[in-house]
């Protein structure tokens, strides 16, 4: 029996693993089983590839010179941003801004097109499983403006009460922010519905999609979507660059957040004019070799049956919970139908931390804590979970060697 | 066949006092009060003492969630932290923190040595040396009556 027998779904995780290197490497003499893809995924050689071709063979710096190599890395550079576009398969490349990652599109937005929109009063609606990056940004707005944060809970399974959404937008609601996905429960949610509801009543939604879009095809176009946050390294690219999706009438009405080279139309002592966006929101030079590998990684994705991918993930997570009943001591956090492929727990009498720590010696490696998402701890009422998470490299013997562990982990720590 | 140095973080003297800490609890008393907390994982610890005229702490308890780690340490530290006097105690926890961190720990009397290298394990699990030194530096923060004390 070869690994891949095991496997029920049609997509080839095996096949697939030959592309990522690292994931033959030992930790503590035993193999590397990676279970924390949500937290940032492991890099086929398809994207260290392309990073190596252009920086040794294309890179200068972008949108500058004149030379053959800068026309050479603006080529290259502006084709990732329509490989992006095609990706979210918004209608215009000019509707795609490259950031470091997630964390600066969302600030993007709050920073440059919310802020200035605010008046004490307003309010925020968010959802009590977003990450601190779909948090912290509209903290600041209640910090600096006075504006009010509206929280939306999650049913006791983790799925969102889109109904409680409903109730907490009013004449005062300035936007929706809402995840994809959640990195914690592996909830999806329903955001075309969500969208919907929220623009019958004229507000605008922002999506932080670093989760979201990794599991399955995001169209900005049919959800209407007015934002949508990705990031590079969750999607199998390189850290450093991600994108923010925005509807080309809100960039035009947004002003710049950073300032420097390439965002102005003149600079003169008394006065500037901005670039039109997206070039109005690229200050400074860009992660040009990031940008290279970001639309490596998305053309790979692309290239396979992405609906095949999710359903091999499903069945990871699906063959994970059967087993996890076998342990009474384990309580799974977030089971909302249709979830992504992430599985917290908690587990009796046994911190995340000390079950993280025995995992690893097992060359486990999975996250432990509060994933950045302390308000939903708080909801679920606990300090920290541990997380297991499935990429598309993930295999049925992952998860047993993961089952496997903490077993074992039982058997040090059991109270 | 289990990691030894797993063995050794686990033993089971760590695992008895995180299963039934010592000196567990609030202290109406207290004439000091510090409390700490690791971002990273959301635990917590709150410490209670009292400080005699003669500078002697002659009585801790300690309040808080975490890991095995934490909990032991902090129970560790509680156990041999009363009675001593606070230039005492501030040497002891000078040691402790070298030891924990795999560095030479010249200050340390042999008892004291003995009695804390059930911790010495923790220095081959880097990212677990915050688990383990929470407890005490909140310890110090409460003897020096300052801002809550963070481990990050």
């Amino acid at each position: 029996m070869t690994a891949q027998t095991k496997i029920a779904s049609a997509f080839d995780s095996c096949a697939a693993r030959k592309d990522f290197e690292i994931l033959s490497r030992k930790v503590y003499g035993k193999p590397l089983v990676y279970l924390d893809s949500a937290a940032s995924a492991q890099k086929p050689k398809q994207v260290l590839d392309a990073m190596r071709y252009f920086a040794t063979s294309e890179y200068a710096n972008v949108h500058r010179g004149v030379h053959y190599l800068s026309a050479a890395a603006t080529a290259r550079y502006e084709s990732a941003r329509g490989t992006v576009r095609r990706f979210l398969n918004a209608a215009h490349d000019d509707e795609i801004v490259f950031t470091k990652g997630g964390t600066e599109a969302i600030n993007l937005v709050s920073y440059s097109w919310l802020a200035p929109r605010i008046q004490p009063g307003d309010e925020i609606v968010l959802s009590v499983m977003e990450h601190h990056s779909n948090i912290v940004p509209w903290h600041f707005l209640r910090e600096r403006q006075g504006a009010a944060l509206r929280w939306v809970d999650v049913r006791d399974d983790g799925s969102l009460d889109i109904d409680a959404l409903d109730a907490a937008i009013n004449t005062k609601t300035k936007l929706v922010a809402i995840t994809h996905m959640s990195n914690v429960l592996g909830t999806v949610t329903p955001l075309k519905e969500i969208v919907a509801r929220a623009h019958a009543r004229g507000v605008p939604v922002l999506a932080d999609g670093c989760q979201g879009a990794v599991h399955g095809k995001v169209d900005v176009q049919d959800l209407d979507i007015d934002f949508y946050a990705i990031t590079g390294h969750k999607l199998y690219g390189p850290t450093g660059i991600g994108a923010l999706y925005a509807k080309r009438a809100h960039l035009k009405a947004m002003r710049p957040f950073n300032g420097g080279g390439e965002m102005i139309g003149e600079v003169t002592k008394e006065r500037i004019t901005y670039a039109e966006p997206p070039a109005r929101f690229e200050a400074g030079t860009p992660p040009i070799i990031e940008s290279v590998g970001l639309a490596a990684a998305l053309d790979y994705l692309s290239a396979m049956d992405r609906e095949a991918i999710a359903a091999h993930e499903h069945d990871l997570l699906t063959y994970a919970r059967e087993q996890l009943r076998e342990f009474n001591w384990v309580r799974v956090i977030g089971d909302a139908p249709g979830k992504g492929a992430i599985l917290s727990f908690e587990a009796d009498g046994m911190h995340a931390h000390d079950l993280a720590t025995i995992l690893d010696r097992e060359g486990v490696a999975v996250r432990a804590g509060h994933h950045c998402a302390q308000i939903l701890m708080e909801r679920f009422g606990v300090a920290s979970t541990t997380r297991a998470s499935f990429a598309l490299y993930s295999t049925r013997e992952d998860v047993d060697v993961f089952i496997a562990a903490l077993g074992k982990a039982r058997g040090i720590l059991a109270p | 066949m289990m990691d030894e140095s797993l063995r050794e973080l686990y033993q089971e003297v760590i695992l008895d006092h995180s299963r039934h800490p010592r000196h567990f609890g609030a202290l109406a008393n207290a004439t000091h009060v510090g409390e700490g907390h690791n971002p990273l994982c959301g635990d917590r610890v709150k410490i209670y003492l009292v400080l005699d005229k003669g500078n002697r702490i002659t009585d801790i308890k300690f309040e808080g969630k975490g890991c095995a780690i934490s909990q032991a340490s902090a129970s560790l530290m509680t156990d041999m932290l009363i009675g001593r006097t606070v230039g005492e105690a501030e040497e002891l926890m000078g040691g402790f923190l070298h030891l924990v961190k795999g560095e030479d720990a010249p200050g340390l009397s042999p008892d004291d040595r003995e009695r804390l290298d059930v911790m010495a394990g923790v220095s081959a699990f880097p990212m677990r040396v915050k688990c383990a030194t929470l407890a005490w530096h909140t310890m110090k923060s409460a003897l020096e009556g300052g801002s809550p004390a963070k481990t990050e």
